[in-house]
């Protein structure tokens, strides 16, 4: 039997970069499962690309960078990179879209800044960005889930709409989003705040059939089953209570004062909390260990600023949804959040 | 090296105002959206550049040395004034894409910088070289990052030329790629930051090979080792 002598603490954890990577990336497992069963063969083509070119490019610029290039691609950082954001792009979105976007965040936001445990702002959120102000109308085209699509699209059918722009019976991307009436419909984040606009209250635009039981139609079932995989992760200790406890409760209590003032021009709380990507962002891409506050004070003060971020940006901004911009705006907090919580060391007094 | 050929050695590489006195951002990250545009205020900047330092010099001896700065901006912008007015007359596609940066060269640091460091101490032969040199090295720079924004962003070189040279400029324009939609991550400011950045690291990657090639090798004697503590 092995015996330490070394000073406390004589139980440490045996996590690794790369299992703790692993688990992660196997926890979006039941969400893209969901995506999958709503949207088609165009969620895993997106997920397989973004993967693939998130490794190429790691592999390349660690060659220029001169580092060993198997040891650092096995730590699986660049595979959750390309992962996150494949998740992200719409399923019909053109190949060239998750290229530029990959090698973005992998060149520009990870690896001009030193690599993995360097980077200031979360790499498959800038990436994300960078397309959504770049090509906002090829990256908010999603399409509706396939109960209420009018044509059910085969593997390569979404193959080649993927990389050619149309399908082999020559329909284009935007002909494929129709509903059964004919109409192409955005998701249900996008049309509640294109119906606000138009002067409708939000309880008649929930009346739309892109909206299902509690939440947006297929949308409600994607989010709770990212909420599973969140769960699992918080049982496997992979990541903490207190970021996704905090982005929830805060966008619940901003959405729940919002729809208390004014129920007309605002959507529930329920419909925000299964919205969009409320809970993919508050377990997978809030959580990232290297952009978020280290203390369990700061993260909480973090997760309330993401939670404010989404309901303000999602009610007032310019994009239906705002995930990437709130981590993205959270994340410049988190120098000042990390020096102003620093924990008390023991037997300190204040 | 005589002083014209260390004025050349400074404006265009060693203290460059573009990529080492990192001065005139403002116009470099936002007129950079193609290389016309880069072209239209390279010119703008460089007529502006020797005119005030052929001024300043010319007037050195009654400047009273406490209020030099504003009489420097009123010269400043006298030729700012004038270039307007030029480009209104001549470029009227072009003054109208660069928009408020043409009048915004007034506040340009490089031209300031240049009167205060150099025009107002020196005669106006050097001066005129001085400020034309700097130009052409800031120039460089915006035209450097317009192509390459321009190329990156939207497939094309040289699109909008006849708005700056003439109607038969239109046949200077290269299209490289076809895009569906323009990359407009690049052609706003975050791109031009990104792209400046790259430069940089490009300009100080090459920086040692190149003063190796320019300037003459100097054997310096390596000082003794000094002993710092007195050993008794």
């Amino acid at each position: 039997m092995f015996l330490s002598v070394s000073p406390s603490p004589h139980r440490v954890g045996h996590a690794n970069v790369s299992a703790v990577m692993r688990n992660v990336a196997l926890a979006t497992l039941p969400g893209v499962a969901t995506l999958f069963f709503f949207f088609g063969y165009g969620v895993l083509i997106q997920i397989v690309l973004c993967v693939l070119t998130a490794m190429l490019t790691e592999a390349f610029i660690l060659k220029v960078r001169k580092r060993a290039i198997t040891p650092i691609l096995k730590d699986n950082s660049a595979l959750l990179t390309g992962l996150l954001l494949g998740i992200s792009i719409p399923p019909l979105a053109p190949w060239w879209i998750a290229v530029i976007g990959v090698a973005f965040a992998v060149i520009v936001a990870k690896q001009l800044y030193g690599g993995l445990g360097f980077n200031l702002f979360n790499p498959a959120m800038i990436g994300y960005v960078v397309l959504l102000i770049s090509f906002p109308v090829a990256m908010t085209n999603w399409p509706v889930p396939f109960e209420i699509s009018q044509y059910q699209l085969s593997f390569f059918d979404h193959l080649s709409a993927i990389f050619t722009g149309v399908t082999s019976g020559g329909l284009t991307v935007n002909e494929l989003r129709q509903t059964v009436d004919g109409v192409t419909m955005a998701t249900p984040l996008d049309s509640l705040k294109t119906d606000l606009t138009l002067g409708l209250t939000s309880s008649e635009s929930q009346t739309k059939n892109v909206f299902g039981s509690f939440a947006g139609l297929g949308w409600e079932w994607v989010n709770i089953a990212f909420l599973a995989g969140g769960l699992w992760l918080l049982k496997l200790r992979v990541i903490r209570w207190h970021i996704p406890v905090a982005v929830i409760a805060s966008l619940m209590f901003f959405s729940f004062i919002g729809y208390i003032l004014n129920p007309d021009s605002h959507g529930t709380p329920l419909f925000h909390l299964l919205s969009g990507a409320t809970m993919f962002g508050a377990f997978f891409i809030a959580t990232d260990p290297v952009t978020a506050a280290t203390s369990n004070k700061g993260r909480l003060l973090y997760g309330v600023i993401i939670g404010l971020l989404l309901y303000v940006i999602r009610n007032y901004g310019g994009f239906p949804d705002a995930l990437a911009f709130a981590v993205l705006l959270a994340n410049i907090t988190v120098p000042v959040i990390d020096y102003y919580s620093k924990p008390t060391t023991y037997g300190h007094r204040k | 090296m005589n002083q014209f050929s260390e004025l050349t050695w400074q404006g265009l590489w060693k203290n460059n105002p573009g990529l080492v006195q990192l001065l005139g951002l403002c116009p470099l990250l936002a007129v950079t959206t193609t290389l016309t545009n880069a072209l239209g205020m390279s010119v703008a900047t460089i007529l502006v550049m020797v005119g005030s330092n052929i001024t300043v010099s010319l007037v050195r001896q009654w400047i009273p040395r406490e209020i030099r700065i504003p009489i420097f901006v009123m010269i400043i912008a006298g030729f700012v004034t004038c270039v307007q007015l030029l480009f209104n007359a001549y470029a009227y596609g072009l003054y109208q894409s660069l928009g408020i940066f043409l009048p915004l060269i007034v506040t340009n640091c490089i031209i300031i910088g240049r009167v205060e460091a150099f025009a107002s101490k020196n005669a106006v032969i050097p001066s005129a070289y001085d400020g034309f040199i700097m130009g052409v090295g800031f120039s460089l720079v915006l035209l450097l990052l317009g192509a390459v924004r321009e190329i990156l962003g939207q497939g094309t070189l040289f699109d909008g030329a006849d708005l700056l040279l003439g109607d038969w400029a239109s046949i200077l324009r290269i299209e490289f790629i076809e895009f569906e939609q323009s990359f407009l991550f690049i052609m706003l400011p975050p791109g031009a930051f990104v792209a400046l950045g790259l430069i940089l690291a490009l300009k100080n990657s090459l920086n040692a090979k190149v003063e190796a090639a320019v300037v003459p090798v100097q054997i310096i004697e390596k000082p003794e080792r000094a002993r710092i503590n007195k050993v008794s």
